[in-house]
């Protein structure tokens, strides 16, 4: 069964986080949480005789996000307005920027790179522009199932840049890359927050060879995203096996019962009506703005990532998983600057840490671990209070409950064993009950590693590793020395 | 009671400063009339009774403390039923809109509430703004006050009547083709389109939002320009709105017209326009030149398509700026909706609409539809940049541009409305003005067997000072302000 | 009472059939019946007739006016301002559950 060669282009919408109010009216943009239909106004809630009024931020910012993405910035952009109606759009149109029919967008012919399978790829951004997002929609089980809709327009009128992508990516896996690498670079510019739920959201547009292209929407999220399209390669690669035709179509990807569904509504007709805003007038971007705009720009993630293996040293695998997530370089920089071990901070993060944030499906920033505690964790290693066993195990607890390490250590008595006496007393207790180990390490090196490891065990990892080393060899040199057993 | 309704604004402004007169006693005097005559003439849909004689009751009181006035003080005020009033009915004469209450008011509401003007009611239009007649009004035509079996005109036909018929001092209107200016040409009152971006249109509940504004009307030229110096100026929450240092508009009202250079196109007495409209306006225009104003014919060639290309560009407009009801946020919605969103929206808009509304949501549509949008919509913006270019081009030769209001006289109710191309083509002469964006008055210039006749005089952008001087001395040397129309 | 420029057309095939209108109609989400659709359809031809003597003009080498005025660049601050209280946003709602607004069923 080969997988046919697929190609999807995708569409992703991004709210500007950032921002404090929405894209077209003062309405406070947190809207997460609270009540309602309790952060509207006649603008943004599409009342009668309400006009817009464009955010100057929120020009700021997508002109940032269009500079890091290699777009061109038109020097003249204009709102336009796309004619369609559904439950939450407050207007029944949506404003937006529209490429054709003399409209002019934010930017265009764009593009990023991103790693895939060790391999650097370059996928095409054909636009970047602004928009408002439309309401949200509550339905009573599933979409199609739903005897009515209840619809919140709190989160109407929010800024959104809109990035559209050529079809470059060549297989779902390769989509997730590109919205964390776009994640990435959006959050180095501190216009966004993809920690927060629904911030990114993106339709797609897929086809396999021998079949027609079909949009997919309604796709929440990265680990959505793989999922979405997956199921979808897979339905359309069967469907082609059978000989059947591939329906050109719009398909809503249900998250619960994780399918993607026709809606039969007639709303694919794409006859949006663009004409241009007549309550809006152009944004004139000059030279100027843009240069004031780079100045101010912060550092990208491949900036970031030279910097991090010139000034830690570390190499550039290392540098790309950190700064791939920028919460987890902040983090490690934070780290860095309380306690100049970058290499240790580095390979605690990179395993131990980021291993139990996937398991436990966390993000960092959802964690209770602050850089001080992972500091002071490495540390007490490092002063050799616990070993590093008895730190893998007390991280998790860190991690969930964000109590400080030294309190965990003291409170459950994790320090490390160097006490001589009491290694002996241990070394006793294990030769006695292991007489055959005993008779293997006199003669086997290996073996001696079992008796070390039962010490440890017995001192549930508190001992000293190199003392108890230390001790289980010299009582065997004796008993060589003596020529017999204890 | 003395006809206080029949002062005039400025006079109840300086009768109440200098307390020969009280603002209870206006407003008594004012709805006293509208119980006289409204069930003839209906010129509002609502009527805020109580809450206007508590404001003039305030007014009053802050009067007799000796705290300063608002320069409306007393004034009654009609308002017409598109802009929007917090916690007053507003329903765009429309089925649709019948129960809504908006939850804020009109910047130019606001403007005239700190100015202590009194509200008197809501008045009838033409639905959505769509008619030159009043008579797609959901709640029924209003009756022209000079021949109450005509049309008052439209679609501000409400206001213009009510201030014929006394029932109020000032008015709001709005102009998106000639709204403003038809009801006070076939009501014999003044009423001004300014400039677009000079007033605000928050609030103004939009029909075609490149070409309309609220705009004031009144029963001679000095309350007009008075209400204009109120309601004009910056908004920051009108995008479209522009910058421009406050003007007393009443600063310029000299009875003087030398020097000014007046043109007359052609295109405004197309074969279309009666005789009466012809004769009475050229009289008028010798008027003026008696008075010193040389007139001279001109010719704006592209005013030849003016009218398709308003009404391609407003229903265009009107097809986007309608979508929004659709029965979910407010308006109208049927009662059993057990049907997808799609099917109810379609029924709440097909109930909700009257059919001259539909219409031009549905032709709008099409117009800016695959395919047609470059054939119409688009051509129609081109079209509209040599209209411009006409005008820019002819005001570099005249200070001003004269022309009739209306090419026919107010016209019997009834007798247009089966025919809806008959009715777009009585706006033949106030559209250029709002493709081109200019500031234009209509002031009355004679009547033709009792039936009011209109003049319209046209200045460049912001240059309302001109055309208010040239219709101020019209009006000072002659007399068709003083008459009445034969009510009650 | 057209004017004489309409005169001067003659009427040859329907400019717009019965069929656009009903698609037309269902674009703007407006429901007809099938004698307003054959009303309309008629008024239609007339009106698209009249639409037509826009075609006369050479428009070859003219921009269009998105915009009769000058402005650009039109803003306000990032600064949060009130919103409405919820029981303003909602009560001109003819259908409503707890805050939220009722709208008909999607499918």
């Amino acid at each position: 069964m080969a997988m046919p060669k697929v190609k999807i282009g995708l569409e992703i919408h991004c709210q500007l986080t950032s921002l404090k109010t929405k894209l077209f009216c003062g309405c406070s943009s947190e809207y997460r949480g609270k009540d309602p239909n309790s952060l509207v106004c006649p603008v943004c809630l599409g009342v009668p005789g309400a006009l817009p009024v464009l955010n100057r931020a929120a020009v700021e910012c997508a002109v940032m996000a269009a500079l890091a993405l290699n777009g061109k910035i038109s020097d003249r952009m204009f709102f336009f307005r796309k004619n369609y109606y559904y439950p939450d759009m407050p207007k029944n149109f949506q404003i937006s920027q529209y490429d054709r029919a003399g409209g002019v967008p934010l930017a265009v012919d764009g593009h990023l790179y991103m790693e895939v399978d060790g391999k650097r790829k370059k996928i095409r951004i054909s636009r970047v522009h602004l928009e408002e997002d439309p309401g949200r929609l509550i339905h009573l089980g599933p979409i199609d199932q739903s005897p009515y809709t209840l619809v919140d327009y709190n989160r109407a009128g929010i800024a959104l840049l809109e990035i559209v992508t050529e079809p470059d990516l060549d297989s779902p896996k390769e989509a997730r890359i590109l919205l964390q690498r776009l994640r990435s670079i959006l959050e180095h510019l501190e216009v966004f927050d993809g920690s927060l739920e629904g911030a990114m959201r993106c339709d797609a547009n897929i086809s396999l060879a021998g079949g027609t292209r079909v949009e997919v929407k309604n796709i929440s999220s990265f680990k959505e995203v793989e999922r979405a399209l997956t199921f979808e390669v897979i339905r359309q690669k069967d469907l082609l096996e059978k000989g059947l035709a591939v329906e050109r179509e719009t398909r809503h990807w249900d998250e619960v019962r994780r399918i993607t569904i026709t809606l039969r509504t007639k709303e694919e007709e794409h006859d949006y009506r663009y004409f241009p805003e007549p309550d809006l007038v152009p944004i004139v971007i000059t030279k100027d703005f843009i240069e004031e705009v780079k100045e101010r720009m912060p550092e990208l993630p491949e900036a970031r990532i030279r910097r991090f293996m010139a000034t830690y040293d570390l190499p550039r695998y290392d540098s790309r998983v950190l700064v791939g997530d920028k919460a987890l370089a902040d983090f490690f920089e934070r780290c860095v600057n309380l306690y100049n071990k970058p290499k240790e901070i580095s390979n605690w993060m990179m395993s131990d840490l980021l291993r139990y944030l996937y398991e436990s499906d966390l993000e960092l920033s959802e964690s209770k671990i602050t850089p001080e505690h992972l500091v002071e964790m490495i540390k007490l290693i490092d002063e050799g209070v616990i070993s590093g066993k008895i730190a893998k195990r007390i991280l998790p607890e860190i991690i969930l409950t964000g109590r400080r390490p030294w309190q965990i250590v003291e409170q459950e008595g994790l320090m490390r064993i160097t006490s001589r006496e009491v290694l002996e007393k241990t070394a006793d207790k294990v030769f006695t009950e292991n007489p055959k180990a005993v008779e293997d390490a006199l003669v086997n090196e290996k073996a001696i590693h079992f008796l070390v490891g039962q010490i440890m065990k017995e001192t549930k990892g508190k001992a000293d590793p190199e003392l108890a080393n230390q001790v289980v060899r010299e009582r065997l040199q004796s008993i060589k020395r003596k020529g017999s057993l204890r | 009671m003395s006809k206080k309704r029949e002062l005039t604004a400025e006079e109840i402004v300086r009768g109440i400063r200098n307390k020969e007169i009280t603002a209870e006693e206006c407003v008594t005097s004012i709805f006293e009339r509208i119980h006289e005559v409204e069930d003839e003439v209906h010129a509002f849909v609502t009527l805020v009774e109580n809450e206007a004689l508590k404001k003039a009751r305030e007014i009053d009181e802050k009067a007799l403390r000796g705290k300063t006035l608002g320069k409306l003080a007393g004034v009654p005020i009609a308002v017409k039923d598109v802009i929007c009033t917090k916690g007053i009915r507003t329903t765009c004469s429309s089925h649709m809109l019948e129960s809504f209450i908006p939850p804020y008011d009109a910047t130019v509401i606001e403007k005239i509430k700190r100015e202590d003007a009194v509200i008197v009611g809501k008045t009838n239009m033409d639905e959505f703004a769509m008619g030159v007649s009043t008579e797609t009004s959901y709640f029924g035509p209003t009756h022209n006050p000079w021949d109450l079996s005509r049309v008052p005109g439209g679609s501000s036909g409400g206001s213009g009547a009510a201030i014929a018929a006394g029932e109020t001092l000032l008015a709001f209107g709005s102009d998106t083709g000639g709204s403003i200016r038809c009801p006070v040409s076939y009501c014999s009152t003044v009423g001004i389109k300014p400039t677009y971006g000079l007033v605000s249109r928050f609030g103004l509940i939009a029909y075609a939002n490149s070409l309309e504004q609220i705009g004031p009307m009144a029963k001679n030229v000095y309350d007009c320009a008075l209400f204009l110096s109120i309601i004009a100026g910056y908004d920051p929450k009108d995008s479209t709105s522009v910058r421009m240092p406050p003007r007393d508009y009443t600063s310029f009202l000299k009875n003087k017209v030398e020097g000014f250079k007046i043109g007359v196109p052609k295109e405004f007495f197309g074969e279309g326009t009666s005789e009466a409209v012809r004769k009475q306006v050229w009289k008028a225009i010798h008027k003026l030149e008696e008075l010193g104003a040389p007139c001279e014919e001109t010719s704006l060639p592209s005013l030849e398509y003016a009218l398709p290309t308003y009404y391609i560009i407003a229903m265009s407009e009107a097809s986007s700026n309608l979508a929004r009801y659709d029965g979910l946020r407010y308006g109208y919605r049927i009662d059993r909706d057990d049907a997808d969103w799609s099917t109810v929206y379609s029924r709440n808009r097909r109930i909700g609409f009257g059919a001259e509304v539909r219409r031009r949501i549905i032709l709008g549509t099409y117009a800016l539809s695959a395919g047609y949008y470059n054939k119409y919509y688009l051509k129609a913006l081109k079209i509209r940049t040599l209209i411009r270019r006409d005008f820019e081009a002819a005001f570099q030769k005249f200070d001003a541009l004269i022309g009739p209001t209306m090419p026919i006289p107010p016209f019997k109710i009834g007798e247009k409305i089966q025919d809806p191309l008959a009715l777009y083509m009585c706006d033949i002469d106030t559209v250029p003005v709002n493709l081109a964006g200019l500031p234009a008055i209509s002031i009355p210039c004679g009547f033709t067997e009792g039936l009011p006749i209109g003049m319209q005089i046209m200045a460049p952008p912001f240059r309302e000072d001109v055309m208010l001087q040239v219709a101020y001395t019209f009006e000072k040397n002659t007399s068709y302000k003083d008459r009445k129309p034969p009510l009650k | 009472m057209h004017l004489s420029y309409l005169q001067g057309f003659i009427m040859k095939k329907r400019r717009i059939s019965k069929k656009e209108v009903e698609h037309i109609a269902w674009l703007a989400h407006i429901e007809l019946s099938e004698e307003e659709k054959d009303l309309f359809t008629g008024q239609f031809d007339d009106i698209l007739g009249f639409f037509e003597k826009i075609d006369e003009v050479d428009t070859e080498r003219v921009p269009p006016t998105y915009h009769v005025l000058d402005l650009v660049n039109v803003y306000r601050e990032d600064e949060v301002s009130l919103s409405l209280p919820i029981e303003e946003a909602l009560k001109n709602a003819p259908k409503r559950e707890r805050l939220f607004l009722k709208a008909p069923r999607i499918v």
